[in-house]
């Protein structure tokens, strides 16, 4: 970062505040642009813990461990990887487990590279299918109420959700 | 690799014998049986019947959110390679409380034992170690569960377990597979306990 402010450090700040407010200790992670500050937060603090995936579904399954253990996860990933969770997104509707995902998105607003639409266009229809309830965010000022609501979901109401943050909100990857 | 001759039947009782000390998660399929009937499908143990590939970061997510409990994970040898890659994410996060057994028959048993990776050239004792898991150990005959049940109680964990079984049917028991009875029933023991 070269002493320079990461560009998504404001809002990863208030967005980790609400996390760990609401409980959420553990921070389950594919590295992406859209996650990478969030991490950077989540690992620096005695109180929350970072878990590096080898692949997106671990984090659904590492969430629902900790469910029955009375713990709090969220699993953070790149609109890819959604298409590796469906198989273990079973336990959202077979068996009520609260998964909360924070999904960074490539394939949608301003995508310059091809190979990111077929999972960018994707990722509603996939998580609809399986009983995840998205919140979308395009603008900054989104994000409290759409985080607040993904919590709430998850947490209070024990059903599932996914926090989208769309490349309007986060920026388009040049190429 | 030395000759399997271990039976599965009867084998995780000799390793476990004071089952209600831990908190156990088994993957689907066989094993899942054998360790439903060790624990009389006790409200300690979340076992699955689906979402195979799951049981190793499913008790890694246990282990980190209960780090004073010990937990098991007990799984097949089909159901471990679909997500071997979690042993890197355990070893990663090196829980001290967490024990991966794999109960390896060396094929799928579900779906008609046809044969898994580990009976051609897969050395799952090694994979662990390349992964970074340190405490292994792998037993093959009924003389090695002496072996196996001090491993599970000695040094931190994480720990790997790998029991090459004779291919054989698993223990018959009928154990509840609502994953969301078994949830409920789980949050509620361990809550109170």
């Amino acid at each position: 970062m070269d002493g320079n402010v990461h560009p998504h450090d404001v809002w990863s700040r208030e967005l980790f505040k609400q996390f760990k407010d609401a409980g959420v200790r553990l921070y389950s992670y594919i590295p992406d642009a859209g996650n990478a500050r969030l991490v950077e937060l989540a690992d620096a603090d005695n109180e929350t813990r970072t878990v590096l995936l080898t692949t997106e579904e671990e984090g659904v399954s590492l969430a629902a461990g900790a469910d029955l253990v009375g713990e709090k996860a969220v699993l953070m990933m790149q609109s890819s990887g959604v298409g590796n969770c469906p198989n273990f997104l079973s336990f959202v509707k077979g068996g009520n487990f609260p998964i909360l995902m924070m999904v960074s998105m490539r394939g949608d607003y301003g995508e310059q590279n091809p190979w990111q639409y077929p999972m960018g266009e994707a990722v509603e229809p996939i998580l609809e299918a399986m009983g995840v309830l998205v919140f979308k965010v395009e603008r900054a000022d989104e994000l409290e109420g759409a985080a607040t609501a993904a919590l709430n979901t998850a947490f209070k109401a024990g059903k599932s959700a996914a926090l989208v943050l769309s490349q309007k909100f986060l920026g388009a990857k040049g190429f | 690799m030395t000759e399997v001759t271990l039976n599965r039947i009867g084998a995780l009782p000799q390793i476990f014998p004071s089952p209600d000390d831990y908190l156990f998660v088994t993957g689907l399929a066989g094993p899942a049986r054998d360790a439903a009937a060790l624990t009389n499908d006790g409200p300690n143990m979340f076992t699955m019947a689906g979402c195979m590939g799951a049981a190793m970061t499913m008790g890694l997510g246990m282990a980190l959110g209960a780090p004073d409990r010990d937990v098991v994970v007990i799984a097949g040898d089909g159901e471990m390679m679909m997500n071997i890659g979690s042993m890197a994410t355990i070893a990663s996060q090196a829980p001290k409380n967490l024990t991966v057994v794999c109960v390896d028959n060396g094929g799928h048993g579900e779906t008609g034992g046809q044969d898994g990776h580990t009976s051609v050239r897969t050395n799952l004792a090694k994979v662990a170690e390349g992964f970074g898991i340190q405490n292994i150990l792998t037993v093959s005959s009924d003389a090695g569960l002496k072996d196996a049940a001090e491993f599970v109680k000695s040094g931190d964990g994480p720990r790997f377990l790998w029991l090459r079984v004779m291919a054989g049917e698993p223990t018959k028991f009928k154990r509840n597979m609502n994953p969301a009875e078994c949830r409920v029933r789980f949050k509620t023991a361990f809550q109170s306990a």
